[in-house]
């Protein structure tokens, strides 16, 4: 098992490598994020050249990857072309913003999904059972932005203007009104609507899981067997079922949560939080290559950890996964 | 990650035990004509029954499933609206064009789904927004299983050092972020619908290449591999004529669902700006220009958002629908 788990780590560092290789590969060949292209505009074409030679940019792209590689290594992202700052610093600044949002995010999209799953597994193929697996059908079928957008008009814009108020009752620009910070009444209001629109995002998938989970544990013989014993139904489930049908959804949860570090770009985008997707897109916009390069190996990364975690708590939580 | 769960149990047919397949007996005139018309005349499939009854059950438990032929009627409606109706009824500069002094209005009879800021009537961008979104949806699709059906057999057959490289390779989509990469692509290889749909299958063609990998891997141990194998069929021979063609049931269900994953990709990307560029116009980039427009706009974010919703529902829709018509036995 750890043997297993450690082997799928290490072919992993590869992967990342040739997956930032590629990308390093189309952004250094691509014409909009050429770092000298601001400064073409000079009547002296040594400036351009002075900059491509101290930049690397003639040598190969192996070789200018390999260069970016090993000062990424040691933590150095190197400096955004657009503003005088290290790319690694940007990205730490806004990673606590990103953070928020994918830990009360997850956490809401958690909970409702284990409730709506085990709900929808005991009472299988009840009214609300079918209600709850159409919304997730509907959850899976809409963007999260379409919904963040109806979000904001429908929650936060229409009851002001109905009722007339000074300020929206939810707010929907960044995560503190200026001048305000810490966890306050002002914070909530800030966080209520991206942690909705991500949960629209993941929970639809989230509650299948736990659905289909549940309804596998259910049909077990030990849960036959406890009921058999004489065990009330009522303590089975939550003794038994609930507790054993939570293994794949936690491991499902950490591989998602993962991908979330490089996935969240509409929820940033639509309400202006300044967390590292916002960075990323207003980085694809400037054509600030470095900061560019240093999200996807970022995104990367958190991606390769979660899934190790996922490995590993599958070990922990499950007996039978770590004997085998 | 939701497609690993099949939702077969969601939809409990008390009449289909699956067992009783083979038992029915399909008259032969009946059974003759179908063969020819899937072109499985041939000996490899037509020597048994159970291929054209097999046809036949798929066909009866398909039209058994009322949502997927309600999703089917509703996609071929979508369809004929922006393909047909669309160029015949509303001419592109007539009902496209711009009408400042009208302005963004709500819908009304006139435009039942109103008009944008430069007063173009909202019906006529959807539905011709819909020709976009549409092909590059069902191109991404195509491309990307073929591609990936392609290097899903050959993964399979070959095994060995041709199997990891081309396993690796599809690992690679489980590290990226794809949103951002994807992004990144499109301004390196540009914007153009045709661009957007190679860019997004050289991401999708992945998935498709593992589920015909495992297929691949557990058909090439069966006799009648073995058997055309024994009687020098080239490997290519045998992946053409033996094995796809019993692959066929899981690539249908993994293509139409990759329609509605490449629309909302699409949609995502144009909406972050990335995607599709005027003149083009999908519904991703539709919302893309309402993004900021929630006052009394909401008609703009609304219609374009139903667009994609009930496109994608469908299609989901119709391939779990395949999917339990096609298997049956795919209990979880």
């Amino acid at each position: 098992m750890l043997t297993l788990v450690l082997r799928r780590f290490l072919i992993s560092i590869p992967l990342l490598l040739i997956a930032t290789f590629l990308v390093f590969w189309m952004v250094r060949s691509t014409q909009a994020f050429d770092p000298t292209a601001r400064l073409a505009q000079s009547r002296d074409p040594s400036v351009v050249q002075n900059e491509r030679e101290r930049l690397g940019l003639d040598d190969p792209i192996p070789v200018q990857y390999g260069r970016w590689l090993k000062d990424a290594v040691t933590g150095d992202l190197g400096e955004s072309q657009t503003k005088h700052e290290e790319v690694t610093s940007m990205l730490q600044r806004s990673f606590w913003n990103t953070l928020q949002l994918i830990l009360w995010g997850a956490l809401f999209s958690a909970v409702v999904a284990m409730i709506i799953g085990v709900y929808s597994a005991v009472k299988q193929y009840s009214i609300g059972d079918y209600v709850f697996t159409s919304l997730t059908y509907i959850g899976i079928a809409m963007p999260p932005f379409v919904f963040g957008l109806l979000a904001i008009a429908y929650l936060a814009v229409w009851p002001k203007q109905t009722w007339g108020l000074d300020k929206p009752p939810l707010e929907f620009v960044g995560l503190h009104t200026t001048g305000q910070s810490g966890l306050n009444w002002d914070y909530i209001k800030h966080l209520v609507l991206p942690v909705l629109t991500l949960t629209v995002q993941i929970v639809a998938s989230w509650t299948r899981y736990q659905r289909a989970a549940t309804l596998d544990v259910l049909s077990s013989d030990y849960v036959r067997t406890a009921r058999a014993k004489g065990v009330p139904r009522r303590k089975v489930i939550i003794k038994h079922a609930v507790r054993n049908s939570l293994i794949p959804l936690v491991t499902v949860m950490a591989v998602d949560i993962g991908l979330l570090f490089g996935g969240l770009l509409i929820t940033e985008q639509i309400f202006s939080i300044p967390g590292m997707g916002r960075l990323f897109l207003n980085a694809l916009q400037t054509g600030d290559a470095p900061v560019i390069l240093g999200y996807i190996l970022v995104a990367g990364v958190f991606v390769v950890l979660f899934n190790l975690i996922a490995d590993v708590m599958y070990g922990v939580l499950d007996p039978r996964v770590r004997l085998s | 990650m939701s497609e690993e769960f099949p939702e077969s149990e969601d939809r409990p047919d008390p009449t289909d035990d699956g067992l009783a397949i083979d038992t029915r007996v399909i008259p032969d005139e009946a059974g003759a004509p179908l063969a020819i018309e899937l072109g499985v005349t041939d000996l490899d499939v037509a020597a048994e029954p159970v291929a054209l009854s097999q046809w036949q059950l798929f066909v009866r438990r398909f039209k058994r499933h009322k949502l997927a032929i309600g999703s089917l009627v509703t996609l071929i409606l979508i369809f004929v609206l922006c393909f047909v109706i669309a160029p015949i009824f509303l001419t592109a500069p007539q009902d496209q064009r711009s009408n400042l002094t009208l302005g963004s209005t709500g819908p009304s009879w006139q435009h039942p789904f109103g008009t944008d800021e430069l007063g173009r009537d909202m019906w006529a961008r959807i539905l011709y927004g819909g020709q976009i979104s549409l092909r590059i949806g069902v191109g991404v699709a195509v491309v990307s299983t073929l591609l990936g059906t392609f290097f899903g057999a050959i993964a399979g057959l070959y095994g060995k050092a041709v199997d990891q490289v081309i396993m690796r390779a599809t690992d690679l989509v489980l590290i990226l972020p794809a949103i951002a990469v994807l992004a990144v692509a499109l301004q390196r290889f540009g914007q153009k619908p045709n661009n957007i749909v190679f860019v997004l299958a050289g991401l999708f063609w992945m998935q498709i290449a593992r589920v015909v990998r495992g297929l691949t891997l557990s058909l090439k141990e069966k006799e009648f591999v073995e058997g055309a194998r024994a009687a020098g069929a080239s490997n290519f021979r045998i992946i053409v004529r033996h094995i796809l063609p019993n692959c066929i049931g899981p690539i249908m269900v993994n293509l139409t669902l990759s329609i509605a994953v490449a629309i909302i990709t699409e949609s995502t990307l144009s909406f972050l700006g990335y995607g599709v560029v005027p003149p083009d116009v999908s519904w991703g980039y539709l919302l893309y220009t309402a993004r900021t427009k929630y006052n009394h706009d909401v008609h703009l974010v609304l219609f374009p958002g139903l667009a994609i919703l009930v496109t994608v529902l469908a299609v989901n829709a119709l391939g779990d629908g395949l999917r339990d018509a096609l298997d049956p036995h795919a209990k979880h």
